[in-house]
């Protein structure tokens, strides 16, 4: 076995945290509990975070990308970093519960010796922690809530809207959340949340006279300080979801828009102006460096999480741009020292939610039980178990994508099929059953259609090309903030660097090359279309389900990704 | 900005119905059928690409300036056929606005004339095949300047 000093170190710090969990896991919790959640207060203003938590109400296990890359500019810079390379950014010791939130690495061996992350009722516990030293504190919810399992599926976001009324949310903003219907969200916030949660969106117009769909921004007092919350739903919600669920809403970046708004706050008094954003951490970081007035912008989207702030400077100063990870997995928490109407220090940390650490609050558990009592049986089904670890996170497919295009190839007989570079979904570990409920937390959505669609080698390639310039486009103004479709059958090679149309080459199928005119069968599912809404299609989590139920015992294999062009180095990758 | 303000008017629009808003527009004399067509360029608005449209319109070479146009359009077009575009300026005696599209079939896609003493700025939708530049030209004083930016139009889908 070839292995150098550093990486024997590491293993010996994981095997001696493994053992002493063993030998003493009661002392072992708690000492660590006490050092990672004992977190005094500072300064008169405090913001609590969470985004993104893809409607994971049970604690799960959620694997962090080995492969995220940047490109042009953002090479190597935070959230482009990965494994031991975020680790040695951030002065993360390898082999401790920290490490193992933040990274990929050893992820099997160190899920089963620090357990599930997540939960809302482990959340709730350590929110109430938080705000006890915190009076006054705010937390705000970034979105991407109310999508991601069964039961919000089936709830329309039900649940999650009372699991965060249990949890305190007090401001949000929005993508997902819209793709259950312009009406079903405006009905959410004229009814249900009204005067208890404000969802706040300040680039979310009507395309007919711009006026605004939500409050811009809303101004609320922490310890007699003026601190204003401005909302920035996800910019491309039409163009990477179906634009049919909100007709009548246009999105995007709106930053001369944003700037107006932060303005307009300054004047009417706010000492403090946040963005609460769902840009995604690229658009974020841009963008810090081109508006003025903004003290931090609160990020989510591309699920990255990035243990400190990062200062970006811009006319007016400095703006602090955190994105605050996934799945329930953390907590972050801002502390401004606001002195003399301005913000004087700040101190942020981003807290692992690990549920053996954390006890779960009795009444959030009580609704969650309540909650999900009516689906119970149909989300404990047992459809398969697998042999290794499922997950998806990584630029460009995972374990858990390889098993939906395996499901995909067989059941539509295709030769080809592409899956959807989505962030959320959660991890199994080896030996695990496979439920229904996992197979939702990878699928459930709003268009669910699985398609079957002659193409010609040219338009493989475009779409290829189309959704490779969402993510590597230099320009972070131009990404979207989900990852490379996964690609089943087929392989290529992809330059991350090249430029738009240069980016996909070597396409090959059983290892003959794609021929431009020639057609093939490729299947699919999430098709944004209206026409292949309303062809139907059956929902791809039955498909699955299906395959599994057959398959009994998944032998997870290598999932099928491009061969790399110019990232050699890249600490992108691990 | 002011969201009660905004969302009253809306209410009042919308009962007011559609057909007594362009009711409204006509006796207010900002709808004048024909209007548009006074001064209208047939050469340029057929030209096939930048210089011939260019070529079509008087201009020689355009000054760039960014600083004295602000010209509006989102990054990535919700939806190709109906891409909102704004422009305005902050130069004086404008006399003259248009927007072109790079690699449109027909490049030009509007021109404005601007009586004296208007408010010099625009705002319309252009249709987009495939992602290129929008370009704002402004003829101020008798001499153009002009400033652009990519809009990008994708396929969509697979975001989140």
């Amino acid at each position: 076995m070839d292995m150098n000093r550093r990486e024997f170190l590491q293993l010996l710090a994981i095997a001696s945290a493994g053992g002493f969990l063993l030998k003493n896991s009661e002392s072992y919790a708690a000492t660590d509990a006490a050092r990672m959640y004992q977190l005094p207060g500072y300064g008169n203003v405090s913001l609590l975070h969470i985004t993104d938590s893809h409607a994971q109400l049970n604690p799960m296990y959620f694997r962090e990308p080995e492969i995220n890359l940047g490109v042009g500019t953002t090479n190597g810079q935070p959230p482009h970093l990965v494994g031991a390379a975020l680790l040695k950014r951030f002065g993360i010791r390898p082999g401790t519960p920290e490490a193992h939130a933040f990274t990929c690495l050893n992820f099997t061996e160190a899920a089963r010796n620090y357990g599930k992350v997540g939960g809302f009722a482990h959340l709730a516990t350590l929110v109430k922690q938080i705000r006890a030293a915190r009076p006054g504190a705010l937390l705000l919810d970034g979105g991407d809530t109310w999508q991601g399992s069964g039961l919000a599926l089936w709830s329309k976001g039900q649940d999650m809207i009372e699991a965060c009324l249990e949890l305190g949310v007090d401001i949000m903003t929005t993508h997902f959340e819209c793709m259950y219907g312009a009406q079903r969200i405006k009905e959410a916030e004229e009814g249900v949340l009204r005067g208890k949660l404000e969802i706040v969106a300040q680039n979310v117009k009507t395309t007919d006279f711009g006026d605004p769909v939500f409050k811009p921004y809303v101004i609320r007092e922490i310890n007699t300080v003026p601190v204003a919350i401005i909302g920035q739903a996800f910019p491309y919600s039409t163009i990477a979801n179906p634009r049919y669920f909100v007709p009548d809403w246009s999105y995007g970046i709106q930053e001369e828009n944003l700037q107006l708004t932060i303005d307009e706050a300054r004047k009417k008094g706010a000492q403090v102006v946040v963005l609460l954003s769902h840009n995604g951490m690229d658009v974020d970081l841009k963008l810090a460096s081109r508006v003025s007035g903004l003290d931090a912008i609160l990020g989510g989207h591309t699920h990255d999480g990035i243990p400190t702030p990062v200062p970006v400077k811009n006319r007016g100063g400095i703006t602090l741009v955190t994105n605050a990870g996934s799945n329930g997995k953390f907590l972050g928490v801002l502390d401004f020292d606001v002195k003399a109407g301005k913000v004087a220090g700040f101190r942020y940390k981003l807290l692992p939610v690990f549920a053996n650490l954390l006890q779960a609050d009795a009444s959030m558990t009580a609704l969650i039980q309540r909650l999900r009592a009516p689906h119970e049986g149909k989300l404990t089904e047992k459809l398969a178990s697998t042999d290794g670890l499922l997950y998806r996170r990584g630029n460009f497919n995972g374990s858990f994508d390889q098993l939906i295009l395996d499901a995909l190839m067989k059941e539509k007989d295709a030769p080809i099929a592409f899956s959807p570079g989505f962030r959320w979904g959660t991890s199994l570990l080896p030996g695990s059953a496979i439920t229904m409920e996992d197979v939702l937390n990878q699928t459930a959505i709003t268009y669910p259609y699985t398609t079957l669609t002659e193409m010609t080698g040219a338009q493989i390639k475009t779409v290829l090309e189309d959704v490779g310039d969402n993510l590597f486009n230099p320009d972070p103004y131009y990404q979207q903030g989900g990852d490379m479709v996964r690609v089943g059958g087929l392989e290529y090679t992809c330059e991350p660097g090249a430029v738009m149309g240069k980016r996909i080459q070597d396409m090959r199928l059983h290892g003959k090359p794609l021929e431009a005119s020639k057609t093939y069968k490729v299947a699919g599912w999430a098709p944004v279309s209206e026409a292949a809404r309303d062809k139907g299609g059956e929902p791809i989590w039955d498909l699955v389900a299906r395959h599994l139920r057959n398959e009994k015992i998944v032998k997870v294999s290598a999932p099928n990704v491009p061969k790399l062009k110019g990232v050699a180095g890249n600490p992108g990758m691990v | 900005m002011n969201t009660e303000i905004d969302l009253a008017r809306r209410k009042a629009l919308k009962a007011g119905g559609g057909i007594g808003l362009f009711a409204l527009f006509g006796a207010l004399g900002l709808l004048r059928p024909g209007m548009a067509f006074a001064d209208w360029n047939k050469t340029a608005f057929s030209a096939k690409t930048m210089d011939e449209a260019l070529t079509a319109m008087g201009v020689a070479t355009p000054e760039n300036n960014a600083v004295f146009i602000q010209l509006t359009v989102p990054e990535i077009a919700e939806n190709g056929a109906i891409v909102p575009v704004k422009v305005a300026s902050t130069l004086l005696n404008v006399e003259q606005i248009s927007i072109l599209v790079d690699k449109n079939p027909n490049v030009l896609a509007a021109n404005f004339i601007f009586p004296a003493g208007t408010e010099s700025m625009v705002t319309t939708r252009v249709k987009m095949g495939q992602t290129c530049n929008v370009v704002a030209l402004v003829k101020a004083d008798g001499k153009f300047y002009r400033t652009s930016k990519e809009v990008k139009v994708t396929a969509g889908g697979c975001g989140g």
